[in-house]
């Protein structure tokens, strides 16, 4: 614990970071540079991330890391490692339990409050950039808020497949201005990013930080006549009976079987714990 | 050098600047609320949420601007020693300190360009007290609305209508510390 300075980072770089926070806090979506650092950990695996967590927290936080909504995931609980070695935070599962949570690709079902903060890591930060490989041309179209690319793409989605076909990173609008990559959320978790809660992404390889401030609107990209639908599978957990929860689907042998199960792991224990039981449940197999 | 400027940093940084830095972002993130912060002692008549402040935000790469309220020998030297930020001109700053009067007029500060809107000033306004109250506020990271006693609304609307470009607020008074970033739209009540 001592070998390390509080949280990793050394105080230069974390001021670096903490200035850009701000700048994406007031400017809510746009895109901050900042000078990501080498973490100990290979890019893709939440170093923008882990950056931004390590100027956030302090040491009252208690820390909660989702990968794809799974606390008990390789990634999840490496990152939840390094942070109890090199803050000495306290962890935790519980969603409502913590102060800061870390997530990669999902946001948590139950609705977030006031004095929690979501960091969120982020593989590609710019919404345009499969669209215009050039930095500098989608900076110039921030500038010139000029979108209309975004929306052919989602206009040949619908061409080609009759909806919108893009199912997850689907972008969004924040505050009626920047054009915003969500990160690689399914587009069921929109709609949550209206949140009480801050939020704030970190793009380690990308050298980018942006935020949404609590109670920001975020819209998410559509047509009149094909409105945005949060969409997720067709089934209830197989676990714990929810039909509002987002699924994740498992192979459970080869002749075709599945379940459906809930991608956010401690909203489905919590509600297991309460009683809830789902199709395939110890209980109700037996 | 006198001993003033070498007294006044934190006693734990790493843990003052977490604790500080949090309390500026929900401040920020969330407009018209108050926090409290501390920690640091700078020079009169720098108060301590704006010492805090300096500590926690500013270092060698950020170039500040001492308003003529707040420019004294005893502050440059305290900058000097603890945060080794290069005073500036107006035009130059990332952070700029003073009291609202003697910052005026915030024309010259940078607003940032259309391709990088966060290469602007950030103003630290030094004012007597905070209270939620007065002007409201509405806008990102507020509910509904807020109240904050700001010193006048011509300045913070014509900054709104410029957004994205903009100059953002920290105002203190002691340990106190609000917050208006440029998205916020300000109206007299």
């Amino acid at each position: 614990m001592s070998a390390y300075n509080f949280a990793y980072l050394d105080e230069q770089t974390k001021r670096m970071i903490r200035r850009a926070l701000l700048k994406g806090i007031a400017i809510p979506g746009y895109q901050v540079p900042f000078a990501s650092r080498e973490m100990p950990m290979p890019y893709g695996w939440g170093t923008g991330g882990v950056q931004v967590t390590a100027a956030c927290l302090t040491p009252e936080d208690r820390l909660k890391v989702i990968d794809q909504g799974a606390d008990d995931t390789t990634n999840a609980v490496s990152i939840r490692k390094f942070f109890e070695t090199t803050a000495g935070v306290e962890t935790t599962e519980r969603t409502r339990a913590a102060t800061v949570i870390q997530t990669r690709h999902r946001i948590p079902e139950e609705p977030l409050g006031e004095d929690q903060i979501l960091v969120y890591q982020v593989p590609i930060p710019e919404p345009l950039r499969f669209l215009e490989p050039r930095e500098t041309e989608t900076r110039r179209m921030h500038a010139l808020e000029e979108y209309g690319l975004m929306h052919v793409k989602l206009y040949e989605d619908i061409a080609r497949h009759g909806a919108i076909a893009t199912s997850y990173a689907y972008p969004v609008k924040v505050e009626g201005r920047y054009v915003m990559d969500p990160s690689p959320i399914p587009k069921f978790d929109n709609p949550k990013l209206e949140s009480a809660a801050i939020q704030l992404f970190g793009a380690g390889r990308e050298q980018r930080i942006y935020a949404i401030p609590p109670h920001t609107r975020v819209v998410s990209l559509d047509f009149e006549d094909h409105p945005f639908v949060a969409s997720k599978a067709d089934h209830a957990c197989d676990l714990c009976g929810a039909d509002h929860s987002y699924l994740d689907e498992v192979i459970v042998d080869d002749a075709g079987g599945r379940m459906f199960v809930c991608s956010d792991t401690d909203f489905c224990a919590t509600r297991q714990a309460e009683g809830h039981r789902g199709r395939l449940s110890p209980e109700a197999a037996e | 050098m006198r001993d003033e400027a070498l007294t006044g940093g934190f006693a734990d940084a790493p843990v003052e600047a977490a604790r500080a830095f949090r309390a500026a972002l929900s401040a920020l993130a969330r407009p018209g609320r108050i926090e409290t912060i501390g920690g640091a002692a700078a020079p009169a008549p720098v108060s301590e949420a704006a010492a805090t402040l300096l500590l926690t935000l500013c270092d060698g790469e950020t170039p500040l601007y001492l308003a003529p309220s707040h420019d004294s020998p005893a502050l440059r030297e305290w900058i000097a020693f603890h945060i080794g930020a290069p005073l500036t001109d107006r035009a130059g700053a990332a952070f700029a300190l003073g009291t609202w009067e003697a910052l005026a007029p915030l024309d010259t500060f940078a607003r940032g360009t259309s391709d990088y809107p966060d290469r602007s000033t950030t103003l630290i306004v030094e004012v007597p007290r905070l209270a939620p109250e007065g002007k409201r506020l509405t806008g990102p990271g507020i509910e509904t609305e807020a109240r904050l006693n700001l010193p006048e609304v011509a300045a913070f609307r014509a900054n709104r209508a410029g957004f994205p470009l903009g100059w953002d607020f920290f105002f203190t008074a002691g340990t106190a510390l609000a917050a208006l970033p440029r998205s916020t739209v300000v109206e007299d009540a």
